[in-house]
C-alpha cells in the first residue's frame, strides 16, 4: 500500500498538481490568444464607449475647467464663485461677495476667451443665459464695486435665483442634474427637486411612449410571427425553405429601402390610400393618415423587426416533437386544448427570446421613427440623437441613453427572474 | 348504433388502403379483425405500412379507401380525441413541462373528472407500474425505463379499452426491454385491454403477442399465433423474417401423400412439406429451421433423404453450438445444437450427412 497522506507525484517525482497546471498552461495560453482580438475589439468599441457615455452623464466641466484648443492647457474657471457656493448653503440670497466673485470670474473668462463655454453649460439648464455670459464678460474689465449693482445694471436677470441655482449646480464638475433633466425634473432656487413646468415636460412622456410603442410592436410581431413560425416548422423542408427565404428577404434589403417603400405605400397620396379611394371604400377627403404619425412608426417597425421574432420561435418549434400534440390528442384533448396546454407552453422559451430581442431593438430604434414617425411617432432615441447632433448637450444625451440602458437591463433581469436566461433560445 | 359484422370483432380493418402521394400505396387492401382482449402485434421491416395502420387506427392519418371500425362503429370521421384510444409513443412523448402526476392528470382533466377521483386514478395507475413515488418528478429526471412506465400508465389511466403501442421499447437496453415486455403483457392480460403493438423486433413480437401480423410491402403476409408463425411460415418472406432460417432452392419433382419431393439445384432430392407449391416443375424455396437439422443418423427416420455436407465453421455460443456447413452449394447453411454432455462438436473440414423430418422442411414460394 502507498502512503495516502503523501501528495501525488508524477513518475519522475514532481508534484502532480504542478505538472497538470504546466501541461494545461500552453493550451490555455493559446486559447486566450485566440480570443484576444475579439476581447480587444469589444473593449475598444463597446465597453470603453459605454463607460465614457456613463461618465459623461454625470460629469460636465463646462463651468469648471477651460481647455485651450491649441496648447491643450487646462485652467480652472469660476473658482471664486465655487468658493462662495461652498461657503453658503443653497437658497442663500447672493450678496455683494457673491457678485464680486462673479465679476472676478468673468474677467478670467474674458481673458481665456471662454464665456461662451461657461454660458452654454448654464444654458443647458436655463435657456437664454448664454448671451448673458458673453455680454457680461465683454464688459467685465469695466465693472466697479459695488459689483451687485453694477452687474444687475448690465442685465437684471443676473438676480434670478434660478440662475444662481443653475450656476451652483454647474460649479461642480460632477452632477446628477442631467439625470434630473432626463426625467423632467430640476432643482428650484432652494435646491430641492421639483417637476419642470408642464410645457417643458417631454422626456417622461417620450420614455412612456417609447416603452408602450415597443410593447405594442413586440405584441404585433408575436401575433404575426407565431403562425408563420409554426408553418415553417411543420411544412416539408422543400416548402419551408422557400417560406424561410421570404421571411429573411427583408433582412437582405437595406433598412432605408424598406422604410421608404413603406412611405410609398402608406402616405396619404400613396398606393394604399389611392387603391382604397379608387375602389370607392374611402372618399378623396377621407384618406387615411398612416404615415408621419404613430401608426407609421408601428407599421414599419413591426415589419422590420418581424424576422427577429420568427427566427427564435422557429428554432424552438422545430425542436418540438409532433408526437407531443399527438399524445395530447390521443389522451382526449381537443386540438385547441392540445395547443393551449401542450404546444404553447413548450414554445415559451422562443416567445421570451423573440420578445426580448424585438423589444430591446424597438426601444433603441432610430432611423425608422425618424423617417416615418412625424412629430407624433418619435421615440426616445430620436431625442438622444437630437441632443447629440443639434443641441450638443451630450451630457443630457448620455443621461437619457443611460436611463434607457438601465431600463433594458432591468427588463433583462426581470426576464431572468420570471423565465430564466438559460431558457432563452435564439437559434 | 350500427349492426356488428361479426360477434367478436372489436377492431376491424375492412379493405383499407392508404396512399400519401396518390401514386403508391403504403397500405394495400388491409383486412384485419381483432376480438376484444387480444394482444396483436404488427411486425414488419420499416416502411412496411405497420405504423401507418396504427396511425389510421389512432386517427392521425385518414384511410384513403376502406373502413376502420371500433366496436362495430365506423371511426373514419371521428377525430382522435373522441376515439378513446390510449397510445404509447416510441419516444414516450411525456410532456416535458409537466410533472409525472400532471402528465397523468391531463387525460382525466380533459374528461372533466373531479379532483379527488383524479388523484385516486393517478395513484392507482402509477402504483400499477411501480412508479408511485415519482409523481412530483419531471420526465427529464427519470431514466428511459421509468419514462416508459409512466407513458404506459398515462395511456392506461383513463381506462381505455384499446391501447396502441408504437415501438415503445425501442429505446431501452436489452435487459430492461425484456423486463418491460413481460410487464406489458402481464398488465394487458390483468386489465383485459385490447392491445395493438407495433414493432420491428421479432423476438418482442413472438414473446408478447396472442397473434402476430407480419407486414411487408403494405400487405399482411401472415396473421397467426407466434408458434404457428415460427413453425409454419406461410411464405418465404415470413420464414426469412421470423427467426433464423436456412433456404435451399430447387424445383418440385412430384407431390404425393402430402409430401413434395424437391430436386435441389445441384441435383439432390429432398422430402418437404408442400406449403405454397401445387404442381411438379414449379420453382421453390425450401426452408428449414437451424435447430431442426439433424446430423446424427440414428435419430433420423429410416428412408429419409439425407444430404452430404462439409463443416465450414464451429461457433461456441454457450447454451448452443452453431455450426456453419456447406450443403448443396450453399455456404451459409446453419445447424444449431443444444450444448449437452453427449453433444458432438463438429470440427471444420469434417464430412457429415444431414437430414430432417419432412414436416420441418417447408417448400415455399420461390
Amino acid at each position: 500500500m502507498t502512503d495516502i497522506a503523501q501528495p501525488l507525484t508524477t513518475a519522475d517525482g514532481k508534484p502532480l498538481k504542478g505538472a497538470l497546471l504546466r501541461a494545461q498552461a500552453r493550451a490555455r495560453r493559446r486559447a486566450f490568444l485566440l480570443v484576444l482580438p475579439l476581447l480587444a475589439f469589444i473593449l475598444i468599441t463597446f465597453v470603453f464607449p459605454i463607460g465614457q457615455m456613463l461618465y459623461r452623464s454625470v460629469y460636465n466641466d463646462g463651468f469648471t475647467w477651460h481647455e485651450d484648443v491649441t496648447s491643450g492647457d487646462r485652467t480652472p474657471i469660476m473658482t471664486n464663485l465655487a468658493t462662495w457656493f461652498e461657503a453658503n448653503p443653497p437658497g442663500t440670497e447672493p450678496d455683494e461677495a457673491a457678485f464680486a466673485a462673479l465679476a472676478a470670474d468673468l474677467v478670467t473668462l474674458r481673458d481665456l476667451k471662454a464665456p461662451g463655454q461657461a454660458g452654454t453649460r448654464i444654458n443647458y439648464e436655463l435657456s437664454g443665459s448664454r448671451s448673458m455670459f458673453t455680454k457680461a464678460a465683454r464688459s467685465a474689465k469695466k465693472l466697479e464695486p459695488p459689483y451687485k449693482e453694477a452687474i444687475l445694471e448690465l442685465d437684471k436677470d443676473w438676480g434670478n435665483p434660478e440662475l444662481w441655482q443653475a450656476m451652483r449646480g454647474a460649479s461642480s464638475s460632477y452632477t446628477t442634474n442631467f439625470y434630473l433633466a432626463a426625467i423632467d425634473r430640476e432643482r428650484d432656487a432652494s435646491g430641492s427637486v421639483t417637476m419642470v413646468p408642464e410645457n417643458r415636460q417631454v422626456y417622461v412622456k417620450l420614455f412612456t411612449r417609447t416603452l408602450s410603442l415597443s410593447l405594442l410592436i413586440t405584441f404585433l410581431t408575436f401575433i404575426l410571427a407565431y403562425p408563420i413560425a409554426h408553418l415553417l416548422a411543420t411544412l416539408p423542408l422543400r416548402h419551408s425553405n422557400l417560406l424561410m427565404i421570404l421571411v429573411l428577404l427583408p433582412f437582405w434589403t437595406s433598412l432605408l429601402v424598406r422604410t421608404t417603400s413603406w412611405m410609398v405605400l402608406l402616405q396619404s397620396q400613396g398606393v394604399l390610400n389611392d387603391t382604397l379611394v379608387g375602389l370607392g371604400i374611402l372618399g378623396d377627403d377621407g384618406r387615411l393618415q398612416l404615415m408621419y404619425n404613430r401608426a407609421g412608426t408601428v407599421i414599419s417597425m413591426t415589419h422590420i423587426l418581424l424576422p427577429f421574432m420568427v427566427l427564435p420561435l422557429y428554432s424552438v418549434m422545430r425542436m418540438i416533437n409532433p408526437s407531443y400534440v399527438r399524445a395530447a390528442r390521443s389522451l382526449g384533448a381537443t386540438s385547441w386544448t392540445a395547443f393551449r396546454r401542450i404546444y404553447f407552453p413548450q414554445t415559451v422559451p422562443g416567445i421570451g427570446a423573440g420578445a426580448l430581442l424585438v423589444f430591446i431593438l424597438a426601444v433603441g430604434y432610430y432611423i425608422t421613427p425618424a423617417l416615418v414617425g412625424g412629430a407624433d411617432g418619435q421615440l426616445i432615441s430620436n431625442l438622444i440623437a437630437f441632443h447629440m447632433q443639434k443641441s450638443l448637450n451630450w451630457s443630457l444625451a448620455a443621461a437619457l441613453a443611460a436611463l434607457l440602458l438601465a431600463g433594458v437591463l432591468l427588463l433583462y433581469w426581470l426576464y431572468d427572474r420570471l423565465i430564466g436566461i438559460d431558457n432563452l433560445k435564439l437559434g | 348504433m350500427t349492426t356488428r359484422t361479426s360477434n367478436d370483432a372489436f377492431v376491424e380493418f375492412e379493405r383499407v388502403q392508404k396512399s400519401y402521394d396518390g401514386e403508391t400505396l403504403v397500405v394495400k387492401d388491409l383486412n384485419l379483425t381483432m376480438p376484444k382482449g387480444e394482444f396483436l402485434t404488427m411486425l414488419g421491416p420499416s416502411g412496411s405500412g405497420k405504423t401507418t395502420c396504427l396511425m389510421m387506427l389512432a386517427g392521425f392519418e385518414t384511410a384513403t379507401h376502406g373502413e376502420i371500425k371500433l366496436d362495430g362503429r365506423p371511426i373514419n370521421n371521428i377525430p382522435p380525441h373522441k376515439r378513446g384510444i390510449g397510445m404509447v409513443f416510441q419516444n414516450y412523448a411525456l410532456f416535458p413541462h409537466m410533472t409525472i402526476a400532471e402528465n397523468l392528470s391531463f387525460p382525466l382533466e380533459v374528461r372533466n373528472i373531479g379532483k379527488s377521483d383524479r388523484e385516486a386514478k393517478i395513484k392507482r395507475a402509477l402504483d400499477m407500474v411501480e412508479m408511485g413515488a415519482f409523481g412530483g418528478r419531471r420526465p427529464a429526471q427519470l431514466s428511459g425505463g421509468q419514462q416508459q412506465r409512466v407513458a404506459l400508465a398515462r395511456a392506461l389511466v383513463f381506462e381505455p379499452e384499446l391501447v396502441l403501442m408504437d415501438e415503445p421499447l425501442g429505446a431501452l437496453d436489452k435487459q430492461l426491454r425484456e423486463k418491460m415486455q413481460f410487464e406489458i403483457t402481464r398488465l394487458a392480460h390483468d386489465l383485459g385491454i385490447t392491445v395493438v403493438y407495433v414493432t420491428h423486433d421479432q423476438t418482442e413480437a413472438l414473446t408478447m403477442s396472442d397473434r402476430v401480423a407480419v407486414f411487408n410491402d403494405g400487405v399482411i403476409q401472415q396473421l397467426a399465433p407466434p408458434d404457428e408463425l415460427y413453425e409454419q411460415p406461410a411464405n418465404s418472406f415470413v420464414a426469412q423474417f421470423i427467426g433464423e432460417n436456412n433456404t435451399l432452392e430447387g424445383e418440385v419433382q412430384e407431390i404425393r401423400d402430402g409430401i413434395a419431393v424437391v430436386r435441389l439445384d445441384d441435383g439432390e432430392l429432398i422430402d418437404c412439406k408442400p406449403v405454397n407449391v401445387s404442381r411438379p416443375g414449379e420453382r421453390t424455396r425450401v426452408s428449414i429451421r437451424p435447430e431442426r437439422v439433424e446430423f446424427n443418423k440414428s435419430r433420423l427416420k429410416a428412408g429419409a433423404h439425407t444430404l452430404k455436407a462439409e463443416v465450414m465453421e464451429f461457433i461456441y455460443m454457450g447454451d448452443i453450438f452453431r455450426t456453419r456447413v456447406r450443403v448443396a452449394g450453399n455456404d451459409e447453411f446453419i445447424i444449431k445444437t443444444r450444448n449437452a454432455p453427449d453433444q458432438v462438436r463438429l470440427e471444420p473440414g469434417a464430412q457429415i450427412e444431414i437430414g430432417w423430418l419432412p414436416e420441418d422442411c417447408r417448400a415455399l414460394d420461390a
